[in-house]
């Protein structure tokens, strides 16, 4: 594949032409979040949930896309920071009062404490950063599908571990009592966060130093990038953006238990950064928010939805059996996402786009 | 003696899984497809089987093997092979989808709520030997698991569809300069996936009688599991990694005390972590130069 940004190793340059460069391909997922977020307070409340259910899960599929996008290595286990920044942000945001009597099992520092909102969101981005470096440093030494699986066997520990040692979390039960804070301002502004730390991470020279050595391991090695470095740093920055967007979701759900977290919502992640177009930033934000709104769409069309004067009520569970054959579809068509794992560029909007080879 | 138990069960489970490994690795090897959807074969079998409640057991098999062998080559031609070129990601990615898709429909006709497969239910009964207990089951598993990988060795040592398999599976593209036709291979790798799918759900059958949506999934994250543990690119190492997973999952069910057993998935896991990391490229299969970048 022809990455020129990876290749081209610009100098200084004027700052019109710098803040150009950046201008559209921020541009891009920027607009398309404000203008989700905005029009969400247009619908009803079932429909505005769901579209703050978008974003933040787009802002889950960003933290993803920091680490598997930049080094070609797919991970089936980032749902697992996630989680620990769910649960670290929602156990510490129930009133301490209340732990006392539903989880006297925790630690005392964790049953005896609570934190108010902002400070959750920053302990989940902390919490599955710190997680994430640690398990990093031994994991991003494999590539390929053994990493993918090494990550997975981690997202398999955080459940177990999770869910039976109620020292750290609630077992079985569910966290209830959480405040909800996240609505649509917190939900827009998580994810313009994410975006903005992905951005200044993939035009940084890590995040180069990385995609060139997903180009060509050897090459970069060969030419003098710490492959291994350049991916631990990565993967404990896309963990840390992906225990934020935890943290946002656990104040938009209210309550959380561990299943909301495991297989279902790693294979809906990354269906949707495969959709979008795994290379890039722009894929990432309009796959996350394509499969979203395309779920909303099928649930609501259950319900009943009148389309252009005409109703459509789609048969009852139908939702999932339709969402499967869309993304397959997309699959087929585009084998590189919808945005063909490209940036959002002018010239890409001017004239049509030449057939990929 | 309580150990040489420990070691029958385990013996047991690992046929199991390296039944649905060896399936899961001859695709691979031809195609060079993780198939995530190998599970939902099972997952058709089972309710095939619950659906037939009430014929005899020999027809329900048979009618069992027949709807995987169809799902698996549907999957291959309508899903994979407009794939050929694509990414492995992007595969990987539509194997899901797949996976995903047949799940959504076994919800949607039958429910979350578990269908009683309900098939040779007595090989649940068990004979003893000294201290020692033995299932039925578990001889079946041993007895059908060995003969299968056995014929199965055989057809890929002896027979020209066999031959053409392990060609491709080392290099497909010099296998296909030499008249290799594809997809003679692919459909071949995919019936016999099929035949082995079958042969563990039938065994798996006795012991977890209920079939939901979930029931393939579950056994093939596993048994993927152990593909990668053992190592990928050959048949015979894929095989060998499932039977490893499912050994070391009994075992250490065995071993673990009783208040820890709810940490099995973790030490399980954690067993792989360590695997993977000293043995990048498979735990049976040689260090290549490549599989270090």
């Amino acid at each position: 594949m022809s990455a020129p940004e990876t290749t081209a190793l610009v100098g200084r340059r004027p700052a019109r032409l710098v803040l150009g460069r950046h201008l559209v391909p921020l541009a891009g997922p920027v607009a398309l979040t404000i203008v989700v977020g905005v029009a969400s307070s247009a619908f009803s409340d079932s429909v505005q949930l769901q579209l703050h259910t978008a974003l933040v899960t787009t802002a889950m599929v960003v933290g993803l896309s920091v680490f598997s996008g930049n080094s070609g290595i797919v991970s089936f286990g980032h749902v697992s920071f996630v989680g620990v920044g769910a649960f670290a942000a929602g156990i510490m945001s129930m009133p301490a009062q209340q732990k006392a009597t539903v989880f006297p099992e925790l630690f005392g520092f964790i049953r005896d404490n609570d934190l108010g909102n902002v400070a959750s969101l920053a302990l989940g981005a902390l919490v599955g950063g710190i997680f994430a470096l640690v398990v990093g440093t031994a994991l991003v030494r494999l590539s390929g599908l053994g990493a993918g699986i090494a990550t997975f066997a981690v997202l398999g520990i955080t459940r177990n571990v999770l869910r039976n040692w109620s020292g750290v979390g609630p077992g079985a039960k569910a966290i209830p009592s959480i405040p909800q804070t996240t609505g649509l301002t917190q939900a827009t502004v998580a994810l313009l966060v994410c975006i903005g730390v992905a951005y200044a991470y993939q035009a940084s020279r890590w995040g180069r130093r990385l995609r060139a050595s997903r180009e060509d391991p050897a090459a970069a090695r060969g030419s003098g990038i710490g492959v291994y470095k350049e991916r631990l740093i990565a993967f404990a920055l896309s963990g840390a953006v992906a225990g934020f967007a935890g943290a946002v979701y656990v104040h938009l759900l209210g309550s959380v238990s561990v299943d909301q977290v495991y297989l279902e919502l790693t294979f809906l992640t990354l269906a949707m950064l495969v959709v979008g177009g795994i290379d890039s930033l722009w894929g990432a934000v309009v796959g996350g928010l394509f499969v979203s709104l395309l779920n909303s769409l099928l649930f609501e069309g259950e319900k009943g939805l009148s389309v252009v004067g005409i109703d459509v009520t789609l048969p009852a569970s139908s939702s999932n059996i339709a969402i499967a054959v869309v993304m397959m579809i997309v699959i087929l068509v585009r084998p590189r996402g919808i945005t063909g794992g490209r940036e959002l560029r002018l010239r890409a909007l001017r004239r049509p786009r030449r057939a990929e080879g | 003696m309580k150990y040489v138990q420990y070691l029958i069960d385990a013996i047991a489970l690992g046929s199991l899984y390296a039944l649905v490994a060896l399936g899961i690795g001859l695709v691979f090897g031809v195609m060079r497809i993780v198939n995530l959807a190998h599970g939902e074969l099972l997952m058709a079998g089972g309710y095939t089987l619950y659906e037939t409640n009430g014929w005899p057991a020999v027809l329900r098999v048979l009618t069992a093997l027949a709807v995987v062998i169809a799902v698996a080559l549907l999957m291959e031609r309508l899903a994979l092979r407009p794939l050929r070129r694509a990414s492995p990601t992007t595969t990987l990615v539509m194997t899901f989808a797949v996976s995903f898709l047949l799940r959504s429909i076994a919800q949607k006709r039958w429910s979350a709520q578990g269908k009683t497969m309900n098939l040779f239910t007595d090989l649940n009964q068990a004979f003893t030997i000294g201290e020692l207990r033995i299932k039925y089951l578990t001889i079946a598993a041993v007895v059908v698991g060995g003969v299968l990988l056995g014929a199965v060795t055989l057809f890929l040592d002896r027979t020209d569809l066999g031959l053409q398999m392990r060609a491709t599976a080392s290099d497909e593209r010099i296998a296909q300069a030499l008249g290799v036709r594809a997809n003679h291979v692919v459909v071949g790798a995919f019936v016999i996936a099929g035949v082995l799918a079958t042969a563990a759900l039938v065994l798996f059958a006795p012991q977890r009688p209920v079939v939901t949506p979930d029931f393939g999934l579950q056994i093939a994250i596993l048994a993927l599991v152990g593909v990668v543990v053992g190592g990928m690119d050959k048949p015979s190492s894929a095989t060998l990694g499932g039977f490893f997973i499912g050994f070391a999952n009994s075992m250490l069910f065995s071993l673990l005390p009783k208040g820890q057993r709810v940490f099995l998935d973790s030490a399980l896991y954690g067993l792989v972590i360590v695997v993977l990391l000293v043995r990048p490229s498979g735990l049976f299969q040689r260090e290549t130069v490549t599989s270090r970048l």
